[in-house]
């Protein structure tokens, strides 16, 4: 092999390799073991699925590793919970560990709620092939059997092949079976069991929110999801859940008062929690009542210190329920603010008439259009009702042109 | 580097103004695409840098520069580019641990009511400091940039403290050693409707609009979004001269590409012609 120093041999020799790291160089393999992510088309960012497929869409292919998601919630928090519920039942299902923060409800209750996956080429993972844990002591005498270039591939590998595809699919009128649900490695941050500490901590910080900074920042020093930490081959993501963050019951006056008293609380948690993803392998989604802040001002800052932010509007209790504009649909969905991470340009949505829908079985997210006006009778007297609501109207008559349902 | 805008302000990298002290503001948009522009076209210029990246991580500074065809990672080994990580330093303080790490720049996190003094010592004494280092390679004058100045606002200072700290900044940057200041700072509100309501971020660039000499101001489109356009930046020069002060303005529609950005006169975008 090495000797030949023919005219020809040598060149060829040269390309070869090289046309091999020119081809290799996008796939970033150390990257792409982890199982449910995928790197970004546009930028090579480690993306993981927010479990809603149309959510996905709408972010531009997922949830950057790193970053934190902002969901505003609607006015009684139903679908932003069940966003949050199918963002971890997506860790579940990929086998991501988990950290659930609550103020309000214990997180075992929420992780009890988590929709069942829709697995029809997936092998569920019974019990007794849980290989983490249980056979350890049977790794020594299997090393010997396995060749040795495979033996620092993760043992898990095999078993999660399967469901490590990006993105699944839930039934939310049924809740996710137990044994999967306790497979999934799981943190909980219950804000009640956290006595409060007479600790000198910083001033514009509550208690409350640094005590949740601190455990998250043990958690992932200890499991390793600490970006400097050393490369060991069972690299995985941390999926950090924070519910109703910002409201009284985590001791934040931020939505009782006009001029709230820890105004700065919040947002410099926020700060704390980038500071904390940006050098791990995690990614958050949290949810505020903003509908409770009065101050624009203020959730503007709040925003614009998450990296995605999106706002969920329900038609529950407002005239719009009854409204025949709507009659498809359970809420309006807007999109705050796109990342701009690691990129100048990001990826605008098409259009910004969106509203989502709770099917029998499914969340999904659609591009907002008109109902077909199927009978004449019917349809003069919605058109009287929807002369009323000409500026929705308008706004939508000019997207109707190349409709597109978001969901595939 | 953004070569259109360039020939805008009449700046390359070879030219530009000592002194002078830009404001990058926005409302309801995003200008932090410009703070990439300034940073390579001074490091181009062979300007020393001083970068507060106080929102973004350093990978996130070096990944756009790098398509702008800038290394940060190089420029930070020659020296030529000092960069304070704010989300790094701040962490050693926002939780804090048996032994006191962390840079003094971040002091204002543990107590924001004592102001921006020792960010501002942080500035001043490695800017001033730098001239006395020997054998190193000989870089032009100092350039300080941040991004962005209304986070600081989110953590606590109050906004007499920052327009303190840009002013002080001015003085020692632009008018003792004739370098250069580009500020960041973000805006939420209406503008329109809360005149009177005198709230935070609408003080803060009322304030930086005063000092500044070169103004650089986005917004989105008042006719609504668009995919095409992202939105308008208006930019206005403040210059004083012998026979008073003059301001001139003019208004840009822009797009952002993946490698740049381009700016045309409001109503030629390509996508309408």
């Amino acid at each position: 092999m090495a000797a030949p120093v023919s005219s020809v041999g040598k060149p060829s020799a040269q390309r070869l390799p090289f046309n091999n790291t020119s081809f290799q160089k996008k796939t970033r393999s150390k990257l792409i073991s982890i199982p449910g992510t995928r790197p970004s088309v546009q930028n090579g960012q480690l993306l993981v699925s927010t479990g809603v497929t149309s959510l996905d869409y709408l972010l531009g292919g997922g949830l950057a590793v790193g970053t934190v998601l902002l969901i505003e919630d609607d006015r009684y928090d139903s679908y932003s919970r069940m966003i949050l519920k199918y963002f971890l039942a997506e860790g579940v299902v990929c086998r991501h560990e988990l950290f659930v923060a609550a103020a309000q409800d214990n997180p075992d209750d929420i992780l009890q709620e988590l929709p069942a996956p829709i697995l029809d080429d997936v092998a569920i993972h019974k019990p007794m092939e849980q290989p983490r844990l249980s056979c350890e002591p049977q790794d020594s005498l299997e090393a010997m059997k396995i060749a040795w270039r495979y033996q620092h591939l993760p043992k898990v590998q095999s078993a999660l092949a399967s469901s490590s595809r990006f993105g699944h699919y839930y039934d939310v009128s049924k809740t996710m079976e137990p044994e999967i649900r306790q497979a999934a490695k799981c943190h909980r941050f219950y804000l009640p069991e956290h006595p409060a500490q007479s600790s000198p901590t910083h001033s514009t910080m509550l208690e409350s929110y640094s005590a949740l900074l601190k455990s998250l920042q043990e958690v992932i020093n200890r499991e390793g999801f600490d970006v400097a930490a050393p490369m060991s081959n069972s690299r995985n993501i941390l999926r950090i859940g924070l519910h109703s963050l910002g409201s009284a019951l985590w001791g934040d006056d931020l939505c009782c008062h006009d001029n709230p008293r820890n105004g700065h609380a919040l947002t410099t948690f926020l700060y704390g929690l980038r500071a904390l993803l940006r050098s791990s392998l995690s990614v958050a989604v949290l949810t505020v009542p903003s509908h409770l802040i009065q101050d624009r001002a203020l959730m503007g800052s709040i925003t614009r210190l998450c990296d995605n932010a999106i706002a969920l509007e329900s038609f529950k209790g407002s005239e719009r329920e009854t409204n025949p504009l709507y009659k498809d649909y359970h809420g309006l969905l807007h999109v705050r603010q796109v990342p701009h991470l690691n990129c100048l340009a990001s990826k605008l949505p098409d259009h910004k008439d969106l509203a989502f829908k709770l099917k029998r079985k499914q969340f999904s997210i659609e591009r907002l259009h008109l109902p077909p006006d199927l009978s004449e009778t019917v349809s003069r007297v919605s058109r009287g009702e929807l002369a009323g609501a000409s500026t929705v109207a308008s706004a939508c008559g000019s997207g109707t042109s190349g409709n597109k349902h978001l969901d595939f | 580097m953004f070569t259109e805008l360039n020939s805008i302000l009449n700046t390359t990298p070879d030219t530009f103004t000592q002194g002078e002290f830009v404001l990058l503001s926005d409302r309801q948009s995003d200008a932090s695409f410009l703070i990439h522009h300034f940073l390579s076209l001074y490091l181009r210029a062979r300007c020393k840098v001083w970068f507060l990246g106080l929102v973004q991580s350093f990978n996130h500074y070096s990944a756009i520069n790098q398509r702008l065809g800038v290394s940060l990672t190089q420029a930070k080994e020659k020296g030529q580019l000092v960069f304070l990580e704010g989300l790094n330093e701040s962490l050693s303080v926002l939780i804090p641990q048996k032994a006191e790490t962390g840079s003094p720049a971040m002091d204002f996190l543990r107590d924001p009511a004592v102001g921006l003094k020792s960010l501002y010592e942080f500035v001043r004494s490695s800017v001033t400091g730098s001239g006395a280092a020997d054998g190193a390679e000989e870089w032009g004058p100092p350039v300080l940039l941040v991004d962005d100045l209304s986070v600081l606002l989110s953590l606590g200072v109050s906004v007499g403290a920052v327009l303190d700290f840009s002013h002080y900044c001015r003085a020692t940057v632009c008018s003792e050693l004739q370098g250069n200041v580009v500020m960041l700072a973000r805006c939420d509100g209406d503008g329109e409707e809360d005149e009177e309501d005198d709230e935070g971020s609408e003080r803060l660039l009322k304030g930086l609009t005063h000092q500044c000499s070169l103004l650089l101001h986005v917004q989105g489109l008042p006719t609504g979004y668009c995919r095409d356009i992202h939105g308008q930046v208006e930019v206005c020069w403040r210059r004083r001269q012998a026979d008073g002060q003059y301001t001139q303005k003019k208004l840009f529609q822009y797009k952002v590409h993946d490698k740049g950005a381009s700016f045309f006169a409001p109503g030629t975008s390509s996508a309408v012609l």
